[in-house]
């Protein structure tokens, strides 16, 4: 089932299917994130925004307001 | 020969550029555009090279203005800064995602050196590069390991500098819509989708397993570091140790400046003949020097601290914890570091906004900085509390003039949070600005890193904010020194033929004759003129000549009281200059310093845009007068509302 990674809760582990926000899309993909890249949600700042995520191994902070514009699907068991 | 330092964020770019130069480099901006270049250079034998700091990109596709010089010079070889050579610098744990911008930069064909960067720590994750196998993809780029932080590999990487060769043919990773034009998104995209997708497929065969966990220790720092109550905790004491240094030690050295400065100008007007050049020295110039060079000790403590929070990593956690928290006021997480830096001066304040990336988020920053209360306000403060508020305590323990200081510490807090609210409906911004950004693992700081950090920024402050400075107190100087040819002779004259004049000593005599001559100058002219605006205020033509010297910098308004009230300081000279404030009188008797006199003068230093060396630096980070000019007209509008409201509410 596909949601926001704005939605996601902590310690989730989903992976990416598209990201709909096209400036955003690029600053992510040259970062190393496309369809089927796996994130973890470390953790969420204090206020519950922004949110830290851990891709291909290193940590990434966004903003709520980005990671609704990427769309996740949980990882199939 | 010209050679550019290119790679991601966090790959210990910098530690390479200050391995290679050391202290041979300086800050400049690239033509144009508001982009810090840091340049340097170093020998290999008699061969020369330039070397020039790139910002960090992820590709050569830029996303915002710092990234848009690397597109514009990689892709035009006619460009200034086009490079014979190009340093890429890759985190050696993290190699998939940083050979992008190093296979793009291949197929540029510009001779390169790939520098695998923090290979101890790849180690420790269990990768194995295979490094003649790397090689052999990219024919005539050398790729040396290094461990910069610690020094390893600088002489691998000068040797690599001179054996590295123009590539022949394009990478297996090139595809054939390279490079793409800067305004197609979608073919950039796809561009650098495919070149991941060929990285997957052939890096495994190069570097073995990957488990690129991050550490346990960084994970745990973390889950205290930006803990929904111990992170808001920590980052508090953190800020509470960083002020108590700059407040308490940095007078340590400032008093040792003064003194120096006071002792050499003493020394020179009694070494050089009287007359205009004695006077320009020892009154215009030299304590025009020794006003920017007392701001060195804050400076240096205060960049000290913030170095050490960024190389520690300590500083993006911060930003993490307190984005939420400003973005209300249009402001990002990032902008809390000029802020703080602000408490002690707005000028390295400002210089700090450079790391924020979006335009609008760094304007307000910008513009709202010089209300937070600077180290040039307090000696205004403390005169003006120790005249007009009483040594008394609220509820037996908590003393008013302390409480007086930290609700006018507050108000330009929450006056520039409120201005901060105001602009993020005018200020128009074509690009949203967003807060994508790498958290690095935490490490121990490099000590040289944080003194050169410390000097470059004592550097760009006294030369930009120092000339500024320095200007306009030689030009207050003059207008101080000189007036009208009746005016002064005639001041100079009546005070001669008072009473109070023929008992005093000749010390007292002196100073009453300073003071005569400050009345008739163009200052004190100008003081005289501007007294119908200022006296709704509840201030007189005397408060009106400190406000205007005061646009040298702030603190000069206590010096410039002494000289109006002609108060001999030997060495009690603000209790001294206290006792004449206090006895000062209006012509209908009443104290000119009354309550409401006093709480509407603070409320003006609180606000006013009395900084001219400010003003200039706003000037060089926005790149034009506008900007400057409308934040001196705001300030200076909340400044006169701000007192007048003061003073009307407490007659």
């Amino acid at each position: 089932m596909s949601k926001a990674l704005s939605e996601i809760a902590l310690g989730e582990i989903v992976i990416v299917e598209s990201i709909t926000h096209p400036y955003l899309s690029n600053k992510l993909v040259e970062m190393g994130m496309q369809a089927g890249t796996e994130l973890e949600l470390l953790y969420k700042a204090p206020l519950g925004d922004p949110i830290a995520i851990c891709m291909h191994g290193s940590m990434i902070s966004l903003r709520l307001d980005e990671a609704k514009y990427i769309h996740v699907s949980s990882i199939p068991i | 020969m010209k050679i550019a330092l290119f790679g991601n964020p966090n790959t210990g770019k910098s530690s390479i550029f200050n391995l290679l130069t050391g202290l041979r480099q300086q800050v400049s901006n690239f033509p144009g555009v508001t982009i810090e270049k840091r340049s340097g250079t170093f020998k290999i034998g008699d061969q020369k090279y330039q070397l020039t700091d790139f910002p960090g990109t992820y590709s050569i596709y830029p996303h915002s203005l710092d990234e848009e010089i690397v597109c514009q010079v990689v892709t035009n070889h006619t460009h200034q800064y086009f490079p014979e050579l190009a340093i890429v610098v890759v985190d050696a744990s993290n190699l998939e995602r940083n050979m992008l911008l190093f296979t793009q930069l291949y197929d540029l064909k510009i001779p390169l050196v790939l520098v695998l960067n923090m290979w101890d720590i790849a180690e420790k994750n269990g990768i194995k590069i295979d490094i003649p196998a790397l090689e052999s993809l990219f024919p005539g780029t050398p790729m040396i390991r290094m461990n910069a932080r610690i020094g390893l590999g600088k002489e691998r990487l000068l040797a690599a500098i001179s054996t590295s060769k123009r590539a022949q043919e394009v990478s297996p990773f090139y595809n054939g819509f390279f490079p793409c034009p800067i305004d197609d998104k979608d073919a950039q995209k796809q561009e650098m989708q495919d070149r991941y997708e060929k990285l997957r497929a052939i890096l495994p065969t190069i570097q073995g397993k990957k488990s690129s966990v991050k550490s346990t220790f960084s994970r745990k720092l973390d889950a205290i570091l930006i803990h929904r109550f111990w992170g808001y905790f920590i980052f508090s004491g953190v800020l509470l140790i960083i002020f108590q240094f700059i407040f308490s030690f940095a007078t340590v050295p400032m008093d040792w400046i003064e003194h120096l400065f006071i002792t050499l100008s003493t020394w020179l007007s009694g070494a050089l003949p009287d007359g205009v050049l004695n006077n320009l020295l020892t009154q215009g110039i030299l304590p025009g020097i020794a006003g920017v060079l007392m701001f060195i000790p804050q400076i240096a403590l205060l960049f000290f601290f913030i170095a050490l929070l960024e190389e520690s990593g300590y500083l993006s956690r911060v930003v993490f914890i307190m984005d939420r928290l400003m973005r209300p006021f249009g402001l990002n997480g990032k902008s809390i570091v000029p802020l703080m830096s602000s408490v002690a001066c707005a000028i390295p304040g400002i210089m700090a906004t450079r790391t924020i990336s979006d335009w609008k988020e760094r304007l307000i920053t910008i513009i709202i900085a010089p209300l937070m209360s600077c180290s040039a306000r307090i000696p205004v403060y403390t005169l003006l509390i120790a005249l007009v508020i009483p040594k008394t305590y609220v509820f037996g323990f908590i003393s008013l003039q302390g409480l007086v200081l930290f609700a006018l510490y507050s108000l330009g807090l929450i006056a520039a949070l409120l201005l901060a609210l105001v602009l993020k409906k005018f200020i128009r911004s074509k690009d949203k600005g967003f807060l994508i950004m790498e958290m690095p693992e935490y490490k121990k700081p490099r000590w040289t890193n944080i003194m050169i950090s410390i000097t470059e920024k004592i550097k760009v402050f006294v030369w930009d904010a120092g000339k500024v400075i320095l200007a306009i107190s030689i030009l207050l100087w003059v207008l101080a020194a000189y007036g009208p040819s009746d005016s002064m002779s005639d001041k100079i004259r009546a005070v001669k033929e008072t009473a109070l004049y023929q008992k005093s000593t000749e010390p007292q005599k002196e100073t009453m004759i300073a003071s005569a001559k400050l009345e008739g100058s163009f200052i004190g002219i100008t003081g005289k003129y501007i007294e119908p605006i200022i006296s709704p205020l509840g201030y007189d033509w005397k408060i009106g000549i400190s406000l205007i010297s005061s646009f040298a910098a702030r603190e000069v308004f206590v010096g410039s009281l002494s000289t109006i009230y002609a108060v001999h300081d030997e060495n009690e000279r603000q209790e001294n200059l206290q006792t004449h404030l206090k006895e000062a009188r209006r012509s209908d008797g009443t104290p000119v310093y009354s309550l409401a006199t006093g709480a509407s003068l603070m409320v003006f230093y609180v606000f006013a845009m009395q900084c001219m060396a400010t003003l200039a630096v706003v000037k060089k980070e926005t790149k034009s007068w506008r900007w400057p000019l409308i934040q001196l007209v705001i300030m200076g509008i909340m400044a006169y509302v701000g007192a007048l409201i003061t003073y009307l509410l407490l007659t």
